[in-house]
């Protein structure tokens, strides 16, 4: 591992106990949130929730979070580590409705969709909109993909979908506005499970393509 | 949603708060919607889990105490027009929050006090005179099986027991303490307006110093498309100083977010844990607990505060 990486972080005050962290970048986010997360188990850093998203990681429940924001901006953290666990393998029939629309957005006929797709590793950067909905990384940047003009009233539990930089999958039936591509059987969420999210950050995901194209 | 028919059991030991034979509420009349309400689920924002719990906290706690629970036992919270209970024991209830009706086996009863209640008798709680949420604390809390350390019902991501619909049966834990003995309770009034203290940021800067000045010196109004997720407002549109689109970000209860049509939203308990409008300010705690009173057209005023 190279020597300590010193990032500039933004840190900006959030009401009265709360601090946003803002970085550079997505990589920067997981390094910071992995840091974080140690000092908290540490016993060094008195926040309630945890909160990693696309550039920022939110401190909730901090108490005093301007004197925080003065010391965290000074934040060194190493480089995130390379998460220990295998991916978690999610098999995909890729036979989502959107298709069509993505292979066109990809310049590329539509059976190669799922090649491409499957074939990038990713990593969870951040949850949110319902729980267990995972914002996953890894695809390269040229398969950006808006989302839909209009959105669907109902998108099926299960569906794996694109928007932007990300990839999802739907925990449980839900309006959505992001293009489908795929369906996976895997439960996403379940309370009654421990752990109750599939995907948390940071997990490691892999696409496997299932059944016929 | 399954998990209100799946918490019906009985765990093996009976913990404060767990199912106890016999000790059971039925609902005779659900209202327009009453849900099971705590002090929420804390610790799970980074999975997409919202807080939840009680909108006036304040109001589930203090009934809690009337009833001799611990202060963060299950209460039912309902939605302007109350709810009818029938107990299969008897119980000791304390009903608060919005000022309503009570009646006990068809007689009237005290409200924001605590009134026992025999077997069998009905509960009626009855259309707030004014606010909008009133509480039902029962001994023994409500004892539906908790969901990640909570038994509230989030309605933006359906965790928790459903609704309560007419005939739902809720189990009741075993009571811990005796009722509170008072005669009569201080209660807060339900806000004739709101005012919002603030604090500006962490977005402020997406705004034009014209919006900043719209929300800090003009009235809004409470939406009537208010609910447990955010507080809508109508009033004047704030304009933006920055096209484009903010990347997902960690949200709070009270953050003032702003979407595309300039109407801000004050986030409440059942907020979603990310978005991507900015937030221009956000509302102190202490000052949420009136917005689960407000209702609509109540006028809303945000006034700057320095952070403490």
């Amino acid at each position: 591992m190279s020597g300590e990486l010193v990032y500039g972080v933004v840190a900006l005050p959030v009401g009265d106990d709360a601090l946003l962290l803002e970085t550079g970048s997505g990589e920067q986010v997981r390094a910071l949130h992995a840091e974080l997360l140690r000092r908290r188990a540490a016993g060094t850093l008195p926040a309630r929730e945890i909160v990693p998203a696309a550039r920022t990681v939110l401190l909730d429940g901090l108490p005093d979070p301007a004197a925080w924001a003065a010391r965290l901006a000074l934040l060194t953290a190493p480089p995130a580590p390379p998460p220990a666990a295998a991916p978690v393998e999610l098999p995909v029939r890729y036979d989502g409705p959107d298709l069509a629309d993505v292979a066109a957005h990809w310049g590329v006929p539509v059976a190669e969709v799922a090649r491409i797709h499957s074939a990038a590793e990713y990593t969870v950067a951040f949850c949110g909109f319902t729980p267990g909905f995972g914002y996953l990384t890894g695809l390269p940047a040229a398969y950006d993909v808006p989302r839909r003009a209009t959105p669907r009233t109902a998108v099926p539990a299960g569906a794996v979908a694109l928007a932007g930089p990300y990839t999802g999958v739907y925990p449980r039936p839900s309006p959505g506005g992001w293009q489908l591509i795929g369906s996976a059987r895997a439960v996403l969420w379940d309370h009654t499970r421990d752990p109750a999210a599939l995907l948390a950050p940071g997990t490691r995901v892999r696409f496997v393509p299932v059944g016929e194209p | 949603m399954n998990a209100a028919r799946r918490s019906h059991g009985r765990s093996p030991s009976a913990p404060v708060g767990s199912p106890v034979a016999d000790r059971a509420l039925h609902v005779v009349r659900a209202g327009a919607l009453t849900t099971v309400q705590d002090g929420g689920r804390a610790g799970y924002a980074h999975l997409g889990v919202p807080r939840s719990g009680a909108l006036d906290p304040g109001a589930a706690r203090l009934l809690n105490r009337l009833v001799g629970n611990p202060v963060d036992a299950a209460v039912l919270e309902t939605t302007v027009n109350g709810c009818a209970l029938r107990p299969r024991s008897a119980v000791t209830v304390a009903v608060g929050g919005a000022p309503c009706p009570v009646r006990v086996a068809g007689r009237p009863a005290p409200w924001g006090v605590p009134v026992t209640v025999p077997a069998g008798a009905l509960l009626e709680v009855g259309t707030a005179v004014a606010g909008v949420r009133s509480y039902v604390a029962v001994s023994g809390g409500v004892a539906v099986e908790p969901v990640l350390g909570s038994r509230a019902t989030d309605l933006l991501s359906g965790l928790g027991p459903a609704p309560l619909a007419d005939g739902t049966v809720l189990p009741l834990g075993r009571p811990v303490g005796p009722p509170a003995r008072v005669d009569a309770v201080p209660w807060p009034a339900p806000p004739r307006e709101l005012v919002f203290h603030v604090v500006l940021g962490p977005r402020d800067d997406w705004f034009t110093p014209d919006a900043v000045r719209e929300l800090t010196t003009r009235t809004y109004r409470v939406s009537p498309a208010a609910n447990r997720i955010g507080l809508r407002t109508e009033g004047p549109v704030l304009g933006r100083a920055r096209a484009g689109e903010l990347p997902s970000e960690g949200m709070v209860s009270g953050a003032v977010q702003v979407p595309p049509d300039g109407h801000p939203v004050v986030f409440l308990a059942d907020h979603p844990t990310t978005g991507g409008y900015p937030v221009i300010a956000v509302v102190r705690a202490a000052d949420l607990a009136a917005a689960a009173q407000a209702r609509p057209g109540t006028p809303v005023r945000f006034r700057v505060v320095r952070r403490r």
